[in-house]
């Protein structure tokens, strides 16, 4: 059966040949759409994800106004060709709620009361899916929001973290390994999945959701190995904005 | 634009202590340190550290000269969409003719531009606009283009050389709007012209010596026309 697939072999290696510290590919690209404010692409592993940022701009309903800050929307999508079946398309009750912890989250690191009465929305759309996208979709969203030249206090970046492997070729349990950023594979027959949302120069914990079963030891495992990836991830999408606009002054 | 190096800086970069420098516009402290709240280009002046955005909206601030589209005529007001990111409010009392209740229409009606200057920037950031001042008007006729309202000042120039040049060589009637619109009247193949300098000037506008390049194109472009 699929489910007692071997996660990880003996010398540490998983599935795809990376080692349990060993993120996915990214890739990132800034200011990729011409109608919006701000936009990112982001190609994440097999997940490929474009946000757009529009705003600041008046709350519409009006009811929904902040007559004191500005209110953050976000909207994760999963395109209906993201995944194997076809999903059906519209939101959903997981889209919903991934909507709202990003929006949340977002609103932590954005400076909101700048523009009170005004809205923000960030669209989150994802074009593939493999593991992850909420972190890709967070990830593609704080890069888009700088790009928009919305003020905030940091570029906000998630990563998961995990555990598998604690069923071994026999069916029986072992220990398992706390790995960082799971694949698709790992997402489905690994036994937790913690992804988490960090604001990078303060180290504040913007988003922490848990799927699964983890000791208190685990846990903490788990988290600093999420947070040692959102420190890499932050990394790239600084050189992602850095070398869009850099260029703009070499030109001579 | 006396440093030579220009240095993008992005939200949450960290610019200096909080007590040898001063916290200019787009920064922010905290616990004593100056960090960049937006993306933008670094700039020193005397003690402060300022960011000069590279994108976002439109920041009114009293007194600018602003090109505002109607979006919506009110009984004793209209709604202005002033690229801000709320929409401005014209009263009646406010503009230079003299109109009955309910006929606010019949003056400006949606889709049409007007030269306008920002009256008053309340704490709620509700807007309030004024058409009683010198020069402005509804605008008829010519075309509206669009930049970056952080480019507005790179476009006019020091002390208007920018934009005193496009007019010259132009022959055009440019208005600059402080909120990114620019107003072009003149002829067909000259405001061609100059939304291509404007654009240029746009695209490089962190870039040195743009006022002579710009001079250069427009020089060229006559002498093809003699041609």
């Amino acid at each position: 059966m699929e489910s007692d697939i071997k996660l990880i072999d003996a010398d540490g290696k998983r599935l795809d040949g990376r080692k349990i510290d060993e993120l996915r590919k990214i890739k990132i690209e800034a200011g990729v759409l011409h109608r919006a404010d701000g936009s990112c692409y982001l190609e994440w592993g097999g997940n490929k994800v474009v946000a757009a940022v529009y705003g600041p701009r008046e709350a519409i309903p009006r009811h929904s106004q902040n007559p004191l800050k500005a209110i953050v929307r976000a909207r994760y999508n999963m395109a209906a060709f993201s995944v194997e079946d076809r999903k059906r398309p519209g939101p959903d009750r997981r889209s919903r709620e991934i909507s709202k912890v990003t929006s949340e989250a977002l609103e932590k690191i954005v400076l909101t009361d700048k523009f009170p009465r005004a809205a923000i929305d960030v669209n989150i759309e994802v074009l593939e899916a493999e593991a992850g996208t909420r972190c890709a979709g967070l990830t593609a969203a704080g890069v888009a929001l700088a790009d928009a030249g919305i003020p905030m206090t940091d570029i906000p970046v998630a990563c998961a973290a995990g555990k598998i492997g604690s069923n071994d070729e026999n069916g029986k349990k072992t220990g398992g390994h706390v790995v960082l950023d799971l694949g698709k594979r790992e997402d489905n027959f690994g036994d937790a999945d913690l992804p988490i949302a960090i604001s990078p120069r303060t180290g504040e914990i913007i988003l922490l959701q848990m799927d699964g079963h983890l000791t208190l030891e685990e846990f903490d495992q788990a988290l600093t190995l999420a947070i040692k990836g959102c420190n890499i991830i932050s990394e790239i999408q600084k050189d992602a904005l850095l070398e869009k606009y850099q260029k703009g002054l070499e030109v001579d | 634009m006396t440093d030579e190096k220009r240095d993008i800086v992005i939200p949450s970069q960290l610019l200096g202590d909080a007590d040898k420098l001063k916290a200019g516009r787009g920064t922010f402290i905290e616990n004593g340190k100056i960090y960049a709240e937006k993306l933008g280009i670094l700039s020193k002046k005397s003690d402060y550290v300022n960011i000069v955005p590279l994108k976002g909206r439109y920041d009114a601030i009293e007194g600018d000269f602003v090109i505002g589209i109607v979006e919506e005529p009110l009984s004793s007001s209209w709604l202005v969409n002033i690229n801000a990111p709320y929409p401005a409010l014209l009263h009646i009392n406010e503009v230079p003719w003299d109109i009955e209740f309910g006929e606010t229409d019949k003056y400006l009606n949606y889709g049409d531009a007007i030269m306008a200057k920002i009256l008053e920037v309340n704490i709620e950031k509700k807007l309030q606009i004024t058409l009683k001042d010198r020069n402005l008007y509804k605008i008829k006729g010519g075309y509206i283009t669009y930049i970056e309202p952080s480019k507005v000042p790179r476009l006019i120039g020091k002390q208007g050389s920018m934009i005193s040049l496009l007019k010259k060589y132009s022959n055009c009637r440019i208005f600059i709007g402080k909120n990114g619109r620019i107003w072009i009247d003149g002829k067909d193949d000259s405001i061609a012209k100059v939304i291509q300098a404007i654009n240029i000037v746009e695209n490089e506008s962190t870039s040195f010596g743009l006022t002579d390049k710009i001079e250069n194109l427009l020089k060229n472009r006559n002498s093809r026309v003699v041609q």
